[in-house]
């Protein structure tokens, strides 16, 4: 499906490419998380300007050591990139943030959960709300499928991964129930008492209570000055060799047309 | 009297023989058609299932060398014929019986398996008697005027989309489950189970209704006759008769209830973990494939296509068995 799409999305810039002079091909690749948000991006701004965006997604750290040699134009990161790790020249943009709300019951009595017990939570070690202060009752967690950015964010936030038959899997128990969609969990969510979910921050409403986590208000303010911890940054590097035309297309996605995307795909503005 | 046909048929030899050769080609064409759209149904059938075995492959290959071999050498588990059978018979061994669904790693389809056959044996074993018992009741006893307003009403049953039987679970039946059982959480076999008899009762009333209309009226006549009372007549006579036409309602309510995904994937949880109880939630073939076809690539893809074979297996096994059960008593 991803390759159909990346493939279509190819064939309509080609032709949308052909049609306008002079279009120049800016490639980025990085994080594989951020390819979706990158191809709306993308396509917008190839409709607008005739610049063709190639975008690949091979990883975080793949897309620091493309910006760093220059074999792509941008480099893509999903998590906080290190200054050890990037080299002279390498500039660091954030042009948007991954806010994950985690929501309850509004009758739940819990406020406060640090990171450490949502962990635990969805580890399956945490079966009782008394555990984490609450009422005697157990706990229903529920996660989002493989296939969702959000459960992504999560389990790279909250380190939920863990090595089976020398394979990187998943660490969120088979035991949570799974929903398909951020609707289903504020469903889930708002109708049970006893249950947890996660969902990302803009799609957060009344019919469920959003926890602090460490003490911080799940808040679009605090996602952007970065306090708020269940959150990773979407990080853009440009290196020296990266050409005007590439710097032009970053310059956009942070104007507030690039921005309003962001906002739609359903992440926190970098601004 | 064949003379003078043959005369008459001489005479006008030139026009008949002209609409013949235009009936002949009439003939062939419609044949054609026929045959054309009866080879459309199998070509699918058996391109379907050709392109389902051939891209799950290479999931039992994988979980029968690669992780077989990990599993054995490096933490000293024992597998079923591991060293002596072909890769991918201890694979597909290690697939139906493994209970660990953790993509890249392991695809472990045994907790799907029992969601699968639980909520639709749970769903036939509600919605079948009220199916039937419904069809009894607008083929034999109900007033015309009652039948009237019946009929259409469950006909409509069979409009809704699974979508809204599915919301309708979540926030009617799931609910209803957590207060009555006091339960956790209501999204359970028995909620999928529910709903999932809910949305097999039309087919199973419309096709045993019709059959039991079908069945001639001299059997109710003459076992009335003989002083039966109705309600025996019905179950000693009348089911009996329509048995093969209750059985295929019943056939298609299973294919129905068996592949049904997206009311499923909102009532019953989805836990890829092997369920304790109808009151546990489980996780079905179709809505793991349905939850994770968009992103799967390689052998995470194959395992769900394997899945896909698995319940093909399933409802061939089904229609097989029903209907060499039938077999055996119409004769």
């Amino acid at each position: 499906m991803k390759k159909f799409a990346a493939g279509a999305l190819a064939l309509m810039s080609m032709f949308t490419a052909s049609s306008v002079v002079a279009g120049e091909t800016i490639t980025v690749s990085g994080s594989n998380s951020m390819t979706s948000l990158m191809e709306v991006l993308a396509e917008t701004y190839t409709n607008k300007t005739g610049n063709f965006v190639e975008v690949q997604g091979p990883g975080s750290s793949a897309g620091i050591r493309a910006a760093n040699q220059g074999t792509s134009h941008i480099g893509m990161a999903s998590r906080a990139v290190a200054d050890s790790e990037i080299e002279a020249g390498v500039e660091r943009i954030i042009m948007a943030n991954d806010g994950i709300a985690i929501v309850v019951h509004p009758n739940n009595t819990i406020e406060n959960l640090t990171t450490e017990q949502v962990s635990k939570i969805y580890r399956g070690e945490i079966s009782n709300w008394a555990e984490v202060g609450g009422e005697r009752a157990p706990i229903v967690a529920v996660t989002r499928d493989t296939a969702s950015g959000t459960r992504a964010g999560f389990e790279d936030v909250l380190s939920l991964k863990q090595t089976i038959a020398g394979k990187k899997v998943s660490a969120i128990s088979p035991r949570a129930q799974v929903a398909n969609g951020n609707g289903m969990v504020k469903t889930t969510a708002g109708q049970n008492q006893n249950a947890i979910g996660y969902i990302s921050l803009g799609t957060v409403d009344e019919s469920v209570k959003a926890l602090d986590i460490n003490g911080v208000d799940a808040l679009v303010a605090n996602v952007q000055n970065q306090s708020y911890p269940v959150a990773r940054s979407f990080v853009l590097m440009t290196g020296p060799k990266t050409p005007d035309y590439a710097h032009a297309f970053v310059e956009w996605i942070l104007s507030a047309e690039g921005q309003e995307i962001v906002a739609k795909k359903g992440y926190v503005p970098a601004k | 009297m064949s003379e003078v046909n043959v005369l008459v048929q001489k005479d006008s030899a030139q026009e008949e023989l002209k609409s013949s050769r235009r009936r002949d080609f009439i003939e062939h064409a419609f044949h054609a058609l026929f045959l054309l759209s009866a080879f459309i149904g199998v070509a699918s059938v058996i391109t379907i299932g050709f392109f389902l075995v051939k891209e799950s492959l290479s999931a039992p290959l994988y979980t029968g060398a690669d992780l077989a071999r990990y599993l054995v050498e490096e933490e000293g588990q024992s597998i079923f014929g591991y060293g002596w059978l072909p890769d991918g018979v201890v694979g597909t061994i290690q697939m139906l019986t493994n209970s660990t669904w953790a993509p890249p790693a392991m695809y472990g389809l045994a907790p799907m398996i029992a969601g699968s056959l639980a909520a639709t044996g749970l769903a036939v074993l509600m919605g079948v008697p009220v199916g039937v018992l419904t069809a009894i009741f607008l083929a034999e006893i109900a007033p015309q005027r009652v039948v009237n307003v019946m009929r259409p009403a469950i006909e409509l049953l069979a409009g809704i989309p699974s979508v809204v039987y599915g919301f309708f679970g979540l926030v009617v039946i799931v609910p209803l489950i957590e207060t009555v059982f006091d339960v956790p959480s209501g999204a359970s076999i028995l909620a999928g189970s529910v709903v999932l008899s809910i949305m097999i009762l039309p087919t199973v009333i419309a096709v045993s209704e019709t059959s039991l209309r079908a069945v001639p009226p001299q059997y109710r006549e003459g076992s009335l006759a003989l002083g039966a009372s109705k309600i025996y007549t019905i179950f000693n006579v009348l089911i009996p008769a329509a048995r093969s036409g209750i059985l295929t309602g019943v056939i298609l309510g299973m294919a129905r209830a068996v592949g049904e995904t997206m009311a499923i994937i909102m009532v019953m949880g989805n836990t890829p973990a092997m369920p304790q109880g109808v009151l546990d939630s489980a996780i079905t073939l179709t809505a793991n494939i349905a939850l994770e076809m968009s992103y799967a690539t390689g052998v995470h893809a194959s395992a769900l296509y394997a899945s896909g074979v698995v319940l093909l297996v399933f409802v061939m096994l089904l229609n097989g068995s029903l209907m060499y059960l039938n077999r055996e008593k119409a004769k």
